[in-house]
């Protein structure tokens, strides 16, 4: 048991997994779940949200995130 | 339009009866030119299936031969063709399922120079090569020559689907949008792994190439809804399928208000595939 206020998180599902997410915007969602330079495509409850407007979309609990990395396989 | 033969009404009776194919169905299956890029791990389901259905040209293009760690998951392929050109044994493969129809090779990579001359000669492109630069080359090629583009790639455990006609005009007035409004431009060399590197489970290119498959028929025959504007997205371990919307960008290089892509010369300038011993 810390001291310490616990920060308040939202519930939301981020390709298909719950996770718990200070709320925010998906921008700020991107930005933490990056583990790489790759420019990621997004979408929220299915919907394409582009690069330009990720930083004014503020994510609701239970939202469906999808972060979409690029693929080349074949 | 064509007629059906005997041994052609006998082969696709499954398809006859259906009421989404039946005769005439059959007939545009049997006229369709589709070009298949890589007879790799997502262009083995496209080409079995394809072949199948009665697709009366199939057009197949790659530079590669067969080596034995390719049979894991590139199931038009056998053993004994290990060292053959994969457009060989392709061929061999499909007269085998379906000797009524045509297949046209070409042992090359598609390059700047030679990609609107090779699409222009089909009606829609399948897509499973296997690296970003030719990626972006076949969708550009597509857009400039106006020919749909089904869009398949695999990761290790996942992958996506998604046909792209930004040639065409949406029911709201916007065109459809094309690979450049998902991701503008290719990640750097070395930034995204590729199956050789990291590997891929076997069946999960069954999964994809076959939906691929399915969504290359559906636009030959016009049936259904499109994947023009979704992105199909298939998540392996999770047992997961999603599908997003997606729109026309106006902002891209290709088919955006301000291009700035108006012809293939910028792949000129791109060195190498990320990934040239798949």
């Amino acid at each position: 048991m810390s001291g310490r206020p616990q920060r308040e998180t939202i519930e939301i599902v981020v390709n298909g997994r719950p996770l718990q997410a200070p709320p925010g915007t998906l921008q700020a969602l991107v930005d933490s779940q990056s583990l790489s330079a790759v420019k990621v495509a997004t979408a929220v409850n299915g919907h394409f949200v582009a690069a330009s407007r990720r930083a004014t979309t503020l994510l609701q609990p239970g939202d469906r995130v999808e972060i979409v990395s690029p693929r080349q396989g074949g | 339009m064509t007629t059906l033969s005997a041994d052609e009404v006998q082969r696709y009776k499954r398809h006859l009866v259906l009421r989404e194919v039946g005769a005439q169905g059959q007939q545009k299956l049997k006229a369709a030119r589709v070009l298949v890029i890589g007879a790799g791990g997502l262009g083995s389901p496209v080409l079995l299936y394809l072949a199948a259905a009665g697709v009366g040209t199939l057009g197949v293009i790659d530079d590669d031969r067969v080596s034995i760690d390719n049979l894991q998951r590139q199931v038009l392929h056998s053993t004994p063709a290990a060292g053959q050109l994969k457009v060989e044994s392709a061929a061999a493969t499909i007269k085998g399922i379906n000797p009524l129809i045509r297949v046209e090779t070409f042992a090359e990579r598609l390059t700047p120079d030679n990609a609107l001359h090779i699409i222009s000669g089909f009606d829609i492109v399948a897509d499973g090569s296997d690296n970003f630069a030719t990626r972006y080359l076949v969708a550009d090629a597509c857009y400039f020559a106006k020919k749909p583009l089904v869009y398949a790639a695999l990761g290790a455990l996942d992958g996506y689907v998604s046909v792209f006609k930004p040639h065409e005009i949406k029911a709201d007035g916007t065109p459809f949008p094309t690979l450049r409004c998902l991701f503008p431009e290719a990640p750097p060399a070395g930034l995204v792994a590729n199956c050789s590197e990291v590997g891929v489970l076997g069946p999960v290119a069954g999964v994809i190439g076959t939906l691929q498959a399915t969504e290359t028929v559906k636009e030959i025959l016009q049936i259904g809804d499109s994947l023009a504007g979704r992105l199909m997205i298939y998540d392996a371990l999770a047992s997961r399928f999603d599908t997003i919307e997606v729109s026309w960008d106006p902002g891209n290089p290709l088919s955006g208000l301000k291009p700035v892509l108006r012809d293939l010369s910028s792949h000129k300038q791109t060195s190498g595939p990320a990934c040239a011993a798949e």
